[in-house]
Order: C-alpha cells, then structure tokens, then sequence
C-alpha cells in the first residue's frame, strides 16, 4: 500500500548509501528526491517541510561514526524520523467510561463512515452488546443504509424516525442505548466539508452530548494535499482520539496516513482495505514504517509463509516431528517448501537487515543458488543415505560432493543444520515444547526467519 | 448565484494559499531558483502534481529567471498557463437527440458523487423539457436503490431497479427495454462504486456496457467518470483506467466547494483532454456549474475576472 513511495525512497537512498563521502551537494540531492517522493506519495506540503527539516537538523547533529558511511546514517536518520512520525502510540481503542460507551465516527462526505462503523460493530461484536444509530439527516437513505449494514452482520440499529434532527437522534441513542443495556453505541454521522461552520458546528454539539470515548476521523486514503486541512480543522473543531484510513487498498501512495497523523497527533487505529465488512485491519505503525523504507516485516513473512505451506505436507510434516523421525528426505521437503513461498529476494525484502541486499541478492540469485545447492547436495545422496544420515562418512561426503559440484565443507554444513533441526525434533517429540524448537530454529539456515511467528503457528 | 461566486466561496482557501505564497516569495522580487522551487511546490500543495508542476516551473525558469517580476505579473502569467492546459477540456454537454433514448452510464470509484450527480444532472435536463429515466445500478452499495428513489421522486422521475444484490448487468438489459419502450429522451444508470484497480469489478463494467450494447448498439452515448476533486494524484490513474476499460468520454469533478486545491484538474488535463462538462460544488440539486476554464484559473489565483 505504500509501494510507490517506497520505490521513490529507495532510489533515493541507493544514490547515497554507498558512496564514502557526502558533500553537501550529495545531501540536498537526497533531500530534494526524499522530498519529491513524499509529495508525489500525497504527503501535504506542511509535513514534508517539516519533516525534511528534522531530518537535516539531526543529520547536523550526528557525530560522525568512523564505521559507518555518511549515506547509511542519513537512511538512519530518515528511518527513525519517519518512525517518529508514524508513532508507536497504541492502537487499542478506549472504552474506558460507565457503559453505555459511546463510538462517535465523523469526516468528510463519501469518506467510507458508515461502512466503517458496519465494520468496527462486526470486529467488536463477539465480547460486547452492540447499538448503531444514523444522525445522517441529510444524504438521501443514509439512514436505511446503516440499517441495511447492521442487519447484515447482526447488530442492532437504532429505529429511524423520520423528520427527526441530527441531536434529537443523538439523544434518543443515548437513551435507548442505557435502556437496552448497551455496552458500545455507535454513532454515525452525515459527511461534511471541514469549512461549512453549521455542519461542524453541530457535530460538535452532538459530542458534548454523546462523551464518547473514541472520535475518530474517517479520511479515504486516496485524499491529496487537502489531508492536512482536514486533520487540522476537524481536531480543533471537533476534536478527535483516532484516524481510520479508509481503500487502502486502492492505493500504493497513502501520503495521508502521515499527513494525518502528523497534522493531528491522534494515532491511525484502522485501515479499511476493502468493501466487504470484515475488510478492516488494525494498524502498526512500527510494521508499516519498516515498509515504506523498506526495512522490512518479518510478520508479513510468516503470515505469508503459513499461506502457501502446502496444507498437506504441513500435516505430515508435523507428525514426523512428534514422532522424532525427522530425516534427510523431510529436510528437502521442508527447503522445497521454502521455495514455494517466493523467491529469496522477495522473502528478504520482508526482514529487517536484510532488505538492503535485495536488489543484489537477486541480481545474482545468490540465495535462490544456496538453497538450490543445499537441494543439489540431498539429492546426489542414496537412499539409505537420506533415511540414516549418521552414515554418512568421509568417503560417502567426498562422492557426495562430486555428484552434486560442492565441496566436501558444504555437506559438512549441510549435515551440520541437519543434525540440528533433528536435535530440535526430537525435543519437540519429548516435550511437546515450543519454546525448545523456537531456540533451536535460531541457529538453523532458515530458523531465524521462523522464530517471530512461532507464538502463534508453527509454518510447517 | 453565479458559477464565479458559489465557485469563489470553495477556492477561496486554494487562492488563498497560492497567492498568499506568491506574496511571500516575491518580496524577494527576483525570480531566483529558490523562488522557482518554492513556487512549484505551491502549486504541488494544490494538488497539481509534481510533473505538472516541474514542467510549469521550468517553463517559468526558461523565460523569466532573474528577472525582476511582480506579483500581478507571476499571478497572471500562471492562470494564463493553467487556463492553456484546461482549455481544450472546456466543452459544452449536449444531449444529441438523434439518440432515443441517450444513453448516459456514470462510473466512478466509491463516494465519489455519481448517483448525487445524476440526480443533479437530470434535474437540469429535465429544464430543458428532455424526458428522463433512471435505472439503479448499484445493486451491491447498502440503500444505493433507494438514495436514486429519493432524488427520483424530488424530479418526478421513473426508476427501474431490481431486488437487493441481483445481476447489475441484467437489470441494466431490462431496465434499458423499458426506456425504449417508454419513449424516454434521457436514461441514466447509476453504477456501484469502485476501485480501478480491482479487476474483477472492471470488468462487471464491461460486462454492463456489453449487455446496453444487446439492447442499443451505440450505446452508452456518455460515460462519465465521477471524480472527487479532493483526492490526490490517484485521480489520475482513474482517468486512465475507467478510459481504457469502459470508454470515458467525459468528466465530472465534485466536491470543489469544499476542496482548498482542485490542481488535479490541471494534472488530469496534462494526461489527457477529456471534456470537463461540469463541477459539483454542493450537496444540493441546484450545485452543479458548467465547467469554465478562464473563470476557473483566474479564481484560482484570485485575479479578477
Ligand atoms: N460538498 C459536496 N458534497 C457532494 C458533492 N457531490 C456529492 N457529494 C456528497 O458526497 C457523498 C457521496 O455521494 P454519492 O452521490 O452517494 O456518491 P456515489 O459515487 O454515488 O457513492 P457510492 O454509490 O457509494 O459509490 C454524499 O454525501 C453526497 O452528498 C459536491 O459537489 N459537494
Ligand atoms: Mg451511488
């Protein structure tokens, strides 16, 4: 979602990053293209300002660091400053009031509000009682369409009454939502332009009335340099706790989420990401900040990983591992596996460190080329070999190296993170344990890309 | 109330912006690079694009560096450049009545203002004694039928809509024998929102225009992509998409009583030369302005007329 700036951004960079000397020419170059990608990714000019200037003034800053080349430290710098910018406040939404609690969702016309109210009711449905109420008066059947959502995933809705004004259907939530013993009421409000004073006006009057806990501005992620208007006049005047970017999936730019962020100060806490109402996803600012400066999402790895595990192999797999008999011929299925995620240039894309030697790596296809070399080697085993590796001598490595073009140290490397992972089988067999396996996965050829999803599944 | 002033109210906060800029920079009164470069990134922050942008900057280097220049001058000599692009994309809308009925499809991605724009549109040609029907669609938005009833019943209009979720292309085959029996003059159809890049959505589009096509070779005689003036450089892909897929061959910009930029449109007009019939500039009937790139530049500049 944030790919075109990234691509801009990494040019950027890989114009500077390896040079060993900066001048100060090298440096404004940087910065004019840093600033180009970020107002072509639809970052308003006010925060593209600023955030250039923070950057040069902490690049000004920084002590030169014998070990590290001026332009490294410059992707440092911007890398932090854009982490910054983004935040690390928590996304977690407040209910923290006597219920009923009050959700109240405001923003711009067609900005995707009712949708997301929909959508948030569905997330939060499970663990609490749920009453949804329209105070758009004005769009014609905006009302109806509320309803028609609500009894789509099964949350009550406030009945309409017709000929009723935006703060007489505020109160009459209220109190219908104490009566029903609600714990969460949902407001929904018409859109409005941040300019038209009547219409901001009365919003704000439905806040004083309704207290919610959450305020959150609903602002399409497709939105230009107006981003930071928005922001701006609709904290001051209304006030807001939250942001929600709605068709993000629509988009490679998003220049807003940063605008937005920066502009108010109130944290990003979903991104809508398509038109069916489970299409909503909480957001990560330290995930997505790695993203755009492509510095990588070891998450995205495993959940993409867990996708394209065959399921069957999964299976099987899993069971050799209880059982303790995990042999050569399991190692070649588990690296093919691999294989069938992606690519390695595009698996190193997503983990931190690694990101930089995309491009290389990729070029030379060095990575796919070990993985193929390691497959070489298994294959130019016997049977009997790839069932009892512990047969395999100094005689039988010499051939094998023969057979598959590699040294007789690679099969030593080779057998060596075998004996490993079989160590880590067998624990697993033993205690059923996880955090044995986790530990051990470290120290594997593939493990370390693993360990962060094992908490949650194991990807084999 | 005229084009120039309810036109005037919405940019007055982009004019604002620009001039209020220009100002400042041509205290300096020389046209230095510094100048050039805060100059194009005003007129970034109006949302025109960077290559629109660096291109007029350019122009402006070429012609006029160091040189002394005012700010009246740099005012005029950029609306003059602004109003050169757009020009070509200031045509009039005229319903050829060869064409019985003429068919009018509006597109466009979600929230964008289409089925408020037809309602606003029909009213108008409804003046013009044209006898017009609407077909909804939109059978996959929540209450998307019923928001085209409402304003059908504000005109007086016929609706031809189906049940909740049924085949938009077929109602769309159904609902265009019924005008053609009917005897309308105008039909329009109000079509779900949606992105351009999900291609199975595009496609249904097409699929759309296919079956108008069974039913009325020539057909659709307008498709007309809603675009919200408020968005940002992804307009531009819009154009081009909704273009190739489904043969726009016409624009309408909502939502400018509101924006504080509205340079997309000189970004659009940059990629190509589509007509701009006309600017939604309010939620009500009454707020939709033809389209006038003279009016539109000098406003944006906050020149006089
Ligand atoms: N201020 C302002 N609001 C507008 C204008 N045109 C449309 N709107 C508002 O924008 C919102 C969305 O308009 P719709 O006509 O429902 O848009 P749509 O493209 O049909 O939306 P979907 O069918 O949901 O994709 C509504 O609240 C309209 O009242 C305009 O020119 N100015
Ligand atoms: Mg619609």
């Amino acid at each position: 979602m944030f790919e075109n700036l990234t691509d801009k951004l990494s040019q950027a960079f890989s114009k500077i990053t390896s040079r060993g000397v900066l001048n100060e020419k090298d440096i404004d170059d940087a910065m004019r293209e840093i600033r180009i990608a970020l107002l072509e990714a639809d970052v308003s000019l006010p925060v593209v300002k600023s955030f250039i200037s923070d950057v040069k003034t902490e690049a000004l800053g920084e002590k030169v660091v014998k070990s590290v080349k001026p332009g490294q430290m410059v992707v440092k710098i911007v890398h932090d400053e854009l982490i910054k910018l983004l935040g690390s406040e928590t996304t977690e939404l407040n209910f923290n009031a006597p219920a009923p609690v009050c959700m109240l969702l405001v923003g711009l016309q067609g900005s995707g509000k009712t949708t997301t109210a929909a959508k948030i009711a569905k997330r939060l449905k499970k663990n609490k009682r749920i009453l949804l109420a329209s105070l758009d008066v004005y769009r014609p059947a905006a009302q109806e369409q509320l309803a028609q959502l609500a009894k789509q995933i099964d949350v009550d809705v406030l009945p309409i009454v017709a000929g009723q004004r935006p703060l007489e259907i505020t109160k009459r939530a209220l109190q219908e939502a104490k009566n029903g013993v609600y714990d969460l009421l949902i407001l929904d409000t018409a859109g409005r332009l941040q300019i038209d004073e009547t219409l901001m006006n009365e919003v704000a009057e439905v806040k004083k009335i309704a207290e919610p806990t959450e305020t959150l501005l609903v602002t399409d992620a497709l939105i230009g340099q107006e981003a930071c208007n928005v922001a701006k006049e609709f904290n001051e005047k209304v006030g807001i706790t939250g942001l929600v970017l709605t068709r993000m999936d629509g988009t490679s730019r998003a220049g807003a989420a940063l605008s937005m962020k920066m502009i108010s100060g109130a944290p990003i806490k979903f991104l809508g990401i398509g038109e069916k109402l489970d299409e909503i996803e909480e957001f990560h600012a330290d995930r997505i900040a790695g993203r755009i400066l492509g510095q990588g999402d070891v998450v995205s790895l495993v959940e993409k990983a867990i996708e394209n595990v065959d399921r069957a192999e999964a299976e099987k797999m899993a069971g050799k591992m209880l059982s303790g008999s995990f042999d050569l011929n399991d190692m070649l299925n588990q690296m093919r596996q691999m294989q069938k995620i992606g690519s390695m240039g595009s698996i190193l894309g997503m983990i931190p460190g690694l990101s930089k030697f995309k491009s290389q790596i990729e070029e030379s296809g060095v990575c796919d080329n070990l993985m193929k070399k390691q497959e070489a080697i298994i294959l130019s085993m016997t049977k009997e070999e790839r069932l009892h590796p512990d047969i395999i001598k100094a005689s039988r490595k010499r051939r094998i190296a023969l057979g598959s073009g590699v040294e007789v140290h690679d099969v030593n490397v080779l057998l060596k993170s075998y004996e490993q992972m079989a160590t880590m089988m067998k624990k697993m067999g033993k205690f059923g344990s996880l955090s044995a396996m986790s530990k051990m996965l470290k120290n594997s050829p593939f493990g370390a890309m693993m360990t962060n999803g094992i908490n949650k599944r194991f990807p084999f | 109330m005229s084009f120039w002033e309810k036109l005037g109210l919405g940019l007055k906060k982009t004019s604002n912006a620009i001039t209020g800029g220009i100002s400042d920079i041509f205290t300096k009164k020389k046209l230095d690079s510094a100048t050039l470069e805060e100059l194009e990134e005003l007129l970034i922050s109006a949302d025109f694009g960077v290559a629109t942008a660096t291109e007029i900057m350019q122009k402006f280097a070429a012609q006029k560096q160091d040189k002394e220049i005012s700010d009246e001058e740099i005012r005029t000599l950029l609306a003059a450049e602004i109003e050169q692009r757009l020009a070509p994309c200031e045509q009039s809308f005229a319903i050829d009545s060869a064409h019985k009925p003429y068919v009018i499809l509006m597109v466009g991605v979600n929230g964008a203002g289409k089925t408020t724009t037809i309602g606003k549109l029909a009213a108008k040609l409804q003046q013009q004694g044209k006898k017009v029907s609407f077909i909804a669609g939109d059978t996959f938005r929540a209450a998307a039928v019923e928001q085209l009833k409402v304003w059908a019943e504000r005109l007086n209009i016929r609706v031809f809509a189906g049940p909740d979720g049924c085949d938009s292309a077929g109602l769309c085959y159904d609902g265009l024998n019924a005008a053609v029996k009917n005897g309308d003059d105008v039909v329009f159809i109000d079509t779900a929102g949606r992105l351009q890049n999900k291609s199975g959505l595009m496609d249904e589009l097409k699929k759309i225009v296919r079956v108008i096509q069974k039913v009325i070779p020539d057909a659709p005689h307008k498709v007309l992509l809603t675009l919200d003036a408020t968005t940002g450089q992804n307009a531009v892909s819009q154009v081009q998409i909704f273009r190739e897929i489904v043969g726009v061959n016409g624009l309408i910009v909502t939502k400018l009583d509101g924006t504080s930029k509205g340079g997309i449109l000189v970004a659009i007009a940059a990629e190509s030369k589509l007509p701009i019939y006309y600017i939604g500039v309010g939620e009500k009937i009454e707020d939709l302005d033809v389209f006038s790139a003279r009016d539109y530049s000098r406003q944006l500049l906050n020149l006089p007329k």
